[in-house]
């Protein structure tokens, strides 16, 4: 029984990272209808610039009390804003100009800027996983024979703030509104008087930051990267967003969760299941959107004719 | 036993009662019009027969059979063919390929004469794109056989429209507001050329805001409103009656 | 000029290549020949999928991996059997057009964006899976010392040559089906489905079936290549099937025209030579005036993302392309006459 809670809680903590990136997949779907394949390699961008600036910052191991709290956030927020930012540009770069193209053509050209950041990436750090410092001290707490790291805390805290700051900015600010609007009727809300082209940035921003606040959190949790990190760990996660419904935020969240425990119990459960784990969280993708392409949260719309 | 009829047809979408309880049948060989106010739910009983939606209740039959649960491929093979309010064209194929397309269910060609360009199949290409000719003249369209369905004049692509749909081989026409955004003069030439289809043995049922047209073709006209039968009858008793000329003139929106 | 003429016409250059050989006593350029070959008949059956059907086929390499698998579970010493080489060539594509059946057959009634990220995880599990059967595959080491064709009593061995005829033939039959699909009911068919799936529908097309057919055909050239080119290698492993390769072809049908088979050859081609040779020869270059740190082998993926972008943004119909998606993509790149809401509209409508 203790393995089962032990895994529920890696489970919760490779979740939460995964539900950070979800949220980004859902909320560029929700918007323009693409699957922003980049995504999953702004995700490790984020690894990289946290990296970057903790060496900048002349951290390469351990830091406690206050100084943690510090680093900790300056770290984060600057990851997170160099991704905004680099989001932003792949979208005013890439996707801008093919908003009106047959949808497969910006989905042809995601995979495309996947590969070009990938490629960045691999000549900036080279193509063999780099170690990324454990900044967090790991005291961890013994609950039953369960043993929690404070840097699992970290993770699945973190997602659940991010999540619930992300639904009250699009309940209550104005420009959460326009992102509604513009995802249910890009017309109509241009009529109203929104600003596409903003809103839509905004809305690359706001996902590639979260992108980037999972890259810090992946780094100190994981405690390696490489270029490629991006790859599955954005297929994961867009299997978490399309689990919880594609353009739902909460979703989101709980299908990062799922696949997170998936991942993990399929670990623990099936034998050699590490060897496996993709497998199954794939064929979980294949049986959602067979099955339920509207995802747990999501509902069907039928389409007019 | 009617040709075709609907039978107490209901169509729901979340709350919105889109058709309630709709019941009316078509003579075979006839010219029929539905008409009413727009969002009245027109366009979805025609979705309805061909299979896009399926009905919250109700029935469908042709000659006799059930349409229920077929698919829309299905409907076509059965003789029901259609067009739409929003001209759905093949955009960027010719008007020839359009309406060799609409030939698709006729042709036996398999995965094997296509790979293999057997004698057989070569003689089906050439039939039907004789065919195909042939019915882009029946509708006035034979200089536009090489043009993409893209570079038709509006008026030319509501036509194409119809030949495409009359190469499925229907015995029941479905016409989705064929004169919207035609001048005078075309919806004169519409008017003929429905005639004609008709006079080929093709029963037509149509949607139509242009009353000029309803009132000089169709036979009988079943009258729509949010989602009823509010009237049923000849044009000039349709016309006449009380509740039509109110959800008409209660409306900004009516008839165009 | 009767069209046929003109399109076969267009053929007449492969008639010089078989003299090649002849001409060329290089190896090495034979041995290139003969590996571009097998990427040329694979761009020809994703050409099928994406551009005939317009279904984005991100898993493509799978059905590569699965013919490739084949031929070195059949004929070699791994299980004792000794499949001939000619045999296995049906018999991989027929397996390969199987599982092409059963990842489309559920999945294919998903919209194209859906259906690219299931065929991406289906690429991804089938070489997982090769990898962890490893009692059966020998797991990352794969499977070596495949049995060697042979014609006529006379064995392939290691030359090059005997590949690149088998190779040249099986695109010639290859380019011969695909051109013939193209003009065909079911190609028209194809068409249609990629223009307006829901008055393709309405034209008595049963759209699940003909999506299919387009899947179940482009994974039998995908399975076709497998075998002559794990023939060829003598070796399969499961690292020869990643997403990378995939995403190779796809930009070989994005360069050279979607849809457009001479465009198709000619971009297949291209970008072989450029990985080839152009990007090592070029690295030999530098490095022999003394500029050791650069490598432009390293730049690959930059290669395929930058073709892949940047084909879209500026010329997304290809170096060779046909006529109608010259006009397709152009025109829905500056023309808002077609609306992305029509686009996502022609998906098809729920029942
Ligand atoms: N797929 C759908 N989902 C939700 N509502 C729909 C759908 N299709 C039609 N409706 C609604 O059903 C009503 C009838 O629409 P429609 O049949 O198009 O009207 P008409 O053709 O008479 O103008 C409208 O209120 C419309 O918004
Ligand atoms: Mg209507």
């Amino acid at each position: 029984m203790d393995v089962f809670y032990q895994q529920l809680i890696n489970g919760l903590s490779l979740g939460g990272i995964y539900a950070l990136i979800a949220l980004g997949y859902t909320m560029v779907y929700g918007i323009i209808e693409l699957i922003n394949f980049a995504h999953g390699d702004v995700y490790t961008l984020g690894t990289f610039f946290s990296l970057a600036i903790l060496t900048g910052l002349g951290v390469s191991g351990e830091v406690h009390g206050l100084a943690l709290v510090g680093v900790v956030l300056v770290t984060m927020l600057a990851a997170m804003l160099l991704c905004g930012i680099t989001g932003v540009l792949i979208e005013r770069l890439a996707y801008r100009r093919l908003r009106n193209a047959p949808r497969l053509a910006p989905l042809i050209t995601a995979i495309g800027m996947s590969f070009i950041l990938e490629n960045v990436m691999q000549l900036w750090k080279g193509p063999s996983p780099i170690s990324f410092p454990a900044v967090i001290p790991n005291p961890s707490f013994q609950a039953g024979g369960v043993e929690i790291a404070a840097k699992q805390i970290l993770v699945i805290v973190l997602a659940i703030v991010m999540m619930v700051a992300l639904q009250l900015f699009i309940r209550n600010t104005k420009m959460g509104k326009a992102m509604r609007a513009t995802a249910q009727d890009r017309d109509a809300a241009q009529l109203m008087g929104i600003n596409i082209n903003t809103t839509i940035a905004m809305t690359f921003l706001i996902g590639s930051a979260l992108a980037g606040a999972a890259g810090f959190v992946s780094g100190v949790y994981y405690g390696t990267t490489w270029f490629f990190n991006g790859f599955e760990a954005g297929l994961k996660a867009f299997t978490a967003a399309v689990l919880g419904g594609i353009g739902n935020v909460a979703g989101a969240m709980l299908g990062g969760f799922l696949i997170g425990l998936v991942e993990a119990f399929a670990t623990q459960y099936i034998p050699q299941g590490a060897q496996w784990t993709n497998v199954v969280v794939f064929s979980v993708l294949v049986l959602v959107l067979v099955f339920r392409p509207s995802g747990l949260l999501g509902e069907a719309v039928p389409e007019k004719v | 036993m009617s040709f075709f009829k609907l039978t107490n047809v209901r169509k729901t979408f979340g709350g919105l009662v889109a058709v309630n309880d709709l019941s009316f049948a078509i003579e075979a060989g006839s010219i029929v019009a539905m008409i009413g106010p727009n969002g009245a739910g027109k366009s979805t009983v025609f979705n309805l027969i061909t299979g896009i939606y399926s009905p919250s209740s109700g029935a469908i039959d042709l000659e006799g059979r059930t349409l229920r649960s077929l698919s829309t491929d299905r409907v076509t093979a059965r003789g029901i063919a259609r067009t739409f309010q929003n001209i759905r064209l093949f955009a960027f194929m010719s008007a020839l390929d359009n309406v060799m397309t609409g030939c698709h269910a006729q042709m036996r060609a398999s995965l094997v004469d296509s790979l293999l360009h057997t004698p057989r199949q070569r003689a089906e290409e050439r039939t039907v794109r004789e065919r195909a000719r042939e019915l882009l003249k029946f509708v006035g369209l034979e200089g536009d056989a090489d043009n993409y369905a893209r570079n038709l004049s509006y008026g030319h692509q509501r036509r194409l429209e119809i030949a495409r749909a009359l190469a499925t081989d229907p015995k029941l026409l479905l016409l989705d507001e064929p004169a919207a955004g035609m001048n005078p003069r075309e919806k004169e030439g519409l008017i003929a050329l429905i005639r004609r289809i008709r006079d080929k043995g093709v029963t037509v049922f149509l949607i139509e805001h242009d009353m000029h047209l309803v009132m000089n073709l169709s036979e009988r006209v079943t009258v729509l409103d949010h989602g009823e039968k509010i009237a049923e009858g000849t044009p000039e008793a349709v016309r006449n009656d009380e509740r039509v000329i109110e959800a008409y003139l209660g409306r900004a929106d009516g008839a165009a | 000029m009767n069209p046929a003429v003109r399109r076969s016409l267009r053929f007449v250059p492969l008639l010089l290549l078989p003299l090649v050989p002849l001409v060329d006593h290089n190896n090495s350029h034979i041995d290139f020949l003969a590996n571009a070959g097998a990427f040329i008949l694979l761009a020809l059956g994703l050409n099928i999928v994406v551009g005939f059907a317009g279904l984005l086929d991100l898993g493509y390499a799978a059905f590569f991996a699965i013919g490739s698998y084949s031929y070195a579970m059949l004929a070699s010493q791994q299980f004792g059997i000794h499949v001939p080489f000619w045999v296995m060539l049906f018999a991989a594509s027929g397996i390969a057009a199987i599982f092409g059946i059963l990842l489309g057959a559920p999945t294919l009634r998903l919209r194209g964006d859906y259906l690219a990220i299931v065929t991406l995880g289906f690429g991804e599990i089938v070489p997982q899976t090769f990898l962890n059967l490893s009692q059966y595959t020998n797991g990352p080491n794969g499977i070596n010392s495949l049995d060697s064709p042979s014609l006529f009593g006379h064995r392939f061995g290691f030359s090059a040559t005997p590949y690149f005829y088998v190779m040249l033939g099986l695109i010639v039959i290859g380019v011969l089906l695909a051109s013939n699909l193209q003009n065909s009911r079911l190609g028209r068919a194809w068409m249609a489905i990629r223009e307006d799936e829901l008055a393709a529908r309405h034209m008595g097309i049963n759209t699940t079936a003909a999506k299919l057919s387009a899947f179940a055909l482009g994974a039998s050239f995908s399975g076709l290549a497998g075998v002559a080119y794990a023939a060829k290698l003598d070796l399969v492993s499961p690292d020869q099937f990643q997403f990378n390769v995939s995403v190779l072809v796809l930009s070989m049908l994005v360069l050279g025209g979607m849809g457009n088979i001479p465009g198709v050859i000619v971009g297949s081609f291209a970008l072989s030579f450029i990985n080839s040779f152009l990007l090592p020869q070029s690295t030999n270059l530098v490095h022999s005036i003394g500029l050791t740190w650069i490598d432009f082998t390293d730049y690959r993926f930059m290669l395929y993302g930058v073709i892949l972008v940047a084909m879209m943004l500026f010329r997304p119909e290809g170096l060779i392309p046909s006529r109608q998606r010259r006009a397709e993509l152009r025109e829905a790149l500056t023309d808002p006459g077609i609306s992305a809401q029509e686009q996502t509209e022609y998906q098809g409508a729920a029942r």
